[in-house]
């Protein structure tokens, strides 16, 4: 009974939305255009990066935080458990993750340094290298992690701290987060570089502490 | 002609969304939310969106289904020592 | 019927399949399943609907990586609690889900 109400009401709500949407009239306010107008300024001269480390900055640097309230809450709810013992896979598998794993760095290198002219940027480039150091654990090249110590701690935080620092520094102007234009794309691939370290780490750690909590067979 | 790709696209879209609520097997719905992951990525190509494509090929497919096979792995492992 | 419009559709009966399977479903990890569902559901219409005339429009897309990203996180924190649960009582369900 409770099945039949909840998908016809889901079916009513999908049919009006998606009819609201077949007759919509063009938008009142274009964003694309002050975007295209201040480009010049905003140190890189790729839209989306500039709207994602620029104009919206202050969006990132909260998202970079949820991702690190996210980690630290998977650490609390697992606790104190052992590392994950990793199990040597077939030997073809670890010689293909050792052949693939510098280019994947050199890939994200490049996603990040390429995010200010094309489409790339810190978030791309995080999650190839947070894919090289998961492969790695699978395969059995990379022990798994127990509880971050001090060296770790430092890298999951790099980013929203080195976010918050320019922000803190730029406070004194104003206004929040308000690059000057000349030191802009600077600043943008700072944070950007920071950002790629920790979301790295952070997205590893979201698998890699998460597989921690089984018992050694 | 790039109408009849997208319609393709969405209907796949659809159809591998409806398969993995409605699957009975779970490791064939992860797989299938994988697929489905692949699919938004091409979306997202459609849709003049690489800088999503690659975020949603890298972290909505691949480490999104990296978790759940995980986790299901360890449930199995679970069931199968009493 | 342009491309991004028919992606927002496509967006909203996913969104909508998305939130019947997490009402209804009562296993938590296929139920962490359909939130992703309703996830992606949500962002192709945030797209689809600001590019109804094809026109590429930079501020959703950045709006759509970054909820990308935190899906991620809020699908891996799903999982550590499922994963808890299962520890702590060997069930999947949630207790009052089981009793219907």
């Amino acid at each position: 009974m409770k099945r039949m109400v909840v998908i016809a009401v889901a079916a009513v709500f999908a049919m009006v939305l998606g009819g609201a949407m077949l007759d919509l009239p063009l938008g009142a306010i274009d964003l694309r255009i002050p975007v295209a107008a201040n480009l010049g300024e905003s140190g890189v001269s790729h839209p989306v990066t500039a709207v994602l480390l620029n104009y919206r900055g202050y969006d990132t640097l909260l998202e970079i935080a949820v991702l690190l309230l996210a980690l630290l809450a998977i650490l609390a709810v697992l606790g104190e458990t052992r590392a994950a013992t990793p199990r040597a896979a077939h030997p073809v598998l670890q010689t293909l993750v050792r052949l693939a794993t510098p280019l994947m760095i050199v890939v994200a290198v490049y996603l990040l340094w390429a995010g200010a002219f094309r489409p790339g940027g810190a978030f791309q480039a995080g999650a190839v290298l947070a894919a090289a150091a998961v492969l790695l654990h699978l395969v059995g090249l990379s022990p798994g992690w127990n509880t971050p110590r001090l060296k770790l701690r430092m890298g999951l935080a790099a980013g929203f701290a080195v976010f918050l620092a320019v922000a803190a520094a730029l406070l004194p102007q104003g206004a929040l987060l308000r690059y000057p234009p000349e030191a802009a794309g600077a600043l943008i691939l700072l944070i950007e570089s920071a950002l790629t370290l920790s979301l790295a780490l952070i997205l590893a750690g979201l698998f890699l502490l998460l597989s921690r909590d089984e018992e050694a067979p | 002609m790039t109408f009849a790709f997208d319609l393709l696209l969405a209907v796949a879209l659809l159809w591998s969304g409806w398969r993995t609520l409605t699957t009975p097997r779970l490791d064939r719905a992860i797989v299938l939310f994988i697929a489905f992951g692949l699919l938004m990525a091409l979306a997202w190509a459609r849709l003049s969106a690489p800088d999503i494509g690659l975020a949603e090929a890298a972290i909505g497919a691949g480490l999104t289904g990296a978790l759940l096979l995980d986790a299901y792995g360890v449930l199995q492992r679970r069931r199968a020592r009493p | 019927m342009t491309g991004g419009l028919l992606f927002a559709l496509t967006g909203v009966v996913l969104f909508a399949m998305g939130v019947a399977g997490v009402v209804l479903i009562g296993h938590l990890l296929r139920r962490i399943l359909a939130f992703n569902l309703m996830g992606s559901g949500a962002f192709l219409v945030l797209v689809g609907l600001a590019q109804r005339n094809d026109v590429p429009d930079p501020v959703p897309q950045a709006m759509v990586l970054t909820g990308i990203v935190v899906a991620v996180a809020a699908t891996a924190l799903a999982l550590a609690l499922a994963r808890k649960l299962h520890a702590l009582t060997g069930h999947l369900e949630l207790p009052e889900d089981a009793d219907e």
